[in-house]
């Protein structure tokens, strides 16, 4: 690991200010992933600003009845709140199948959304990679990838986004509350917050330089049957081959977004309307211009079937 | 919440020298990136309680609680085993809650209280868990057994707060102490010895006695 140094921020709009003036410095908060990856040497902040004491760690209703998620709530209290077990079962259900229980005390709201990929072309520095080293290649392409994406990947990275949780918010309709280094608050809709890999994939979100994640709401809940189903290799504690979370209505209306699939939480919001003739009809428009590798095409067989186990659980 | 913290860019071996705690204290919060020789380790003072004492110790900025653990409190029964947050044979509470010490660096640990596996029992004074482990015959080699005694306790006890799991039927229901829910639980330690059913067979009981 590289040496740095350290502070505590005492406030979020100073933390912002501070990684703006710092090049290179990266936010400390579980940091079960941002640690593994230094011990690697695929980050080498020199500078970490630890934002574990700025009290970011509630669970608040808002105004219009949704929930005010803050940075720094766990994982394991995320998906053990009431309300959220209550009102939106779906992020629960991604929270818990993600990880393991030492890993979810740890990682943080924001943290999750912010993991990198676990292609293992990016872990391992030997090997060409674009979104670690901009501009020296993919060899995930024409490589092992069997765990690749099949959807908006590009000639430049076909890296997968790992997280559960982010699938299930971006079926919720979350937003993402940030400040920038000038004091300036934002929201940034949960859909054009992860960015597609296009020919830059090592920039993955839409976060400019410094800019800090205070919270992530979610609007009021819209009730249904929620599920999240996750295909792996083994029955707990891995990455996803695919996931699915739905929130079906009675009616069966809904939506559906994919995990382990793109560089993103995958949602085409146009292929839900098909979602009540069941999930044949719904994989066209899902799936539309999908680019599988030789290796990971039973990814598109395993979405619509997935997806079919989880439109039954939900109608159950 | 913010606290003060002691960081200096100094070099170990001028650290060593007399001197060195007047060096810790004034450097103080003036360190930055900018002014920092990152070519030597950054050192820091570090002060936590394990298993009900109180340490302080000065590390270079990048030890783990882990290492710190092991390496400089000489506490071996934490094991390292990958390192990087996959085997849990680095599990130890923290204010009362387990994780991987491995991917924690000690000095986000200013005053939390840590148990290891030295704080759970002694060979004289076993915890029940311990007790459990050695009737079951719940490992073979042994190098994840701290690991996976701390994780049983704090599973137990996440059950007992009513904390769900991927395998919980009902997600607003209370969950039940059971060898579903516990083998669930328990994935994220690896014991490639294959003990599994033995350890389950030892939570069950203390589960059990403790109900």
């Amino acid at each position: 690991m590289k040496s740095f140094t350290y502070e505590r921020a005492t406030s979020p709009a100073e933390a912002a200010a501070k990684a703006a003036k710092t090049p290179g410095a990266r936010f400390i908060a579980g940091g079960t992933n941002l640690l593994d990856l230094m011990k690697l040497e695929i980050e080498t902040p020199p500078h970490l600003i630890d934002v574990n004491g700025l009290g970011l760690d509630k669970i608040e209703a808002t105004d219009d009845g949704g929930l005010r998620i803050g940075a720094l709530v766990r994982n394991t209290d995320l998906a053990a709140d009431d309300r959220v077990r209550r009102d939106y079962g779906v992020l629960s259900r991604a929270l818990l199948a993600g990880a393991s229980g030492q890993l979810r005390n740890k990682a943080t709201t924001a943290g999750n959304l912010l993991q990198r990929t676990r292609c293992p072309y990016f872990y391992d520095t030997a090997q060409a990679c674009n979104k670690r080293a901009p501009g020296s290649g993919c060899s995930a392409i024409g490589g092992f990838s069997r765990q690749h994406a099949v959807v908006g990947a590009s000639t430049a990275c076909i890296a997968t986004h790992p997280s559960d949780m982010a699938v299930a918010m971006r079926v919720l309709d979350a937003q993402v509350e940030t400040v920038k280094p000038d004091g300036k608050t934002r929201r940034i809709k949960i859909a054009d917050f992860h960015k597609l890999p296009g020919t830059t994939p090592h920039i993955e979100t839409a976060l400019q330089t410094g800019e800090f994640i205070t919270a992530v709401t979610l609007p009021k809940p819209i009730g249904g049957s929620h599920v999240y189903h996750k295909i792996r290799d083994r029955a707990s504690y891995a990455f996803a081959l695919v996931s699915v979370a739905a929130v079906i209505q009675p009616d069966g209306t809904g939506r559906v977004a994919l995990g382990g699939v793109a560089h993103k939480p995958w949602r085409v919001e146009k292929a839900e309307t098909d979602l009540p003739k069941g999930a044949k009809a719904v994989m066209a428009k899902l799936m539309a211009d999908a680019t599988p590798t030789p290796e990971n095409e039973f990814k598109i067989t395993l979405v619509e079937r997935t997806l079919s186990a989880a439109l039954m659980d939900a109608r159950a | 919440m913010a606290s003060p913290i002691d960081i200096s860019p100094n070099r170990r071996d001028l650290l060593i020298t007399a001197g060195a705690a007047a060096a810790l204290s004034s450097a103080a919060t003036a360190t930055t990136a900018q002014t920092a020789d990152l070519s030597q380790p950054v050192i820091s003072k570090i002060s936590f309680s394990v298993n009900g004492a109180d340490q302080a110790l000065e590390l270079d900025l990048r030890t783990t609680l882990l290492d710190a653990l092991r390496e400089h409190l000489h506490l071996t029964g934490t094991k390292k085993g990958c390192d990087h947050g996959q085997c849990g044979a680095c599990t130890v509470m923290v204010n009362g809650k387990r994780i991987n010490s491995c991917l924690s660096l000690a000095v986000m640990h200013d005053g939390d209280e840590i148990t290891t596996i030295e704080g759970l029992g002694t060979p004289d004074k076993l915890h029940p868990m311990q007790a459990a482990f050695i009737k079951h015959d719940g490992y073979q080699c042994g190098y994840c057994t701290p690991g996976q005694i701390c994780s049983a306790v704090a599973v137990l006890e996440e059950i007992k707060a009513g904390i769900p799991s991927h395998v919980s039927d009902d997600l607003t229901a209370t969950p039940q102490v059971s060898a579903h829910e516990m083998r669930e639980r328990m994935s994220g330690n690896i014991c490639r010895c294959g003990a599994y059913s033995n350890i389950i067979d030892a939570m069950s009981e203390v589960a059990g006695a403790t109900a």
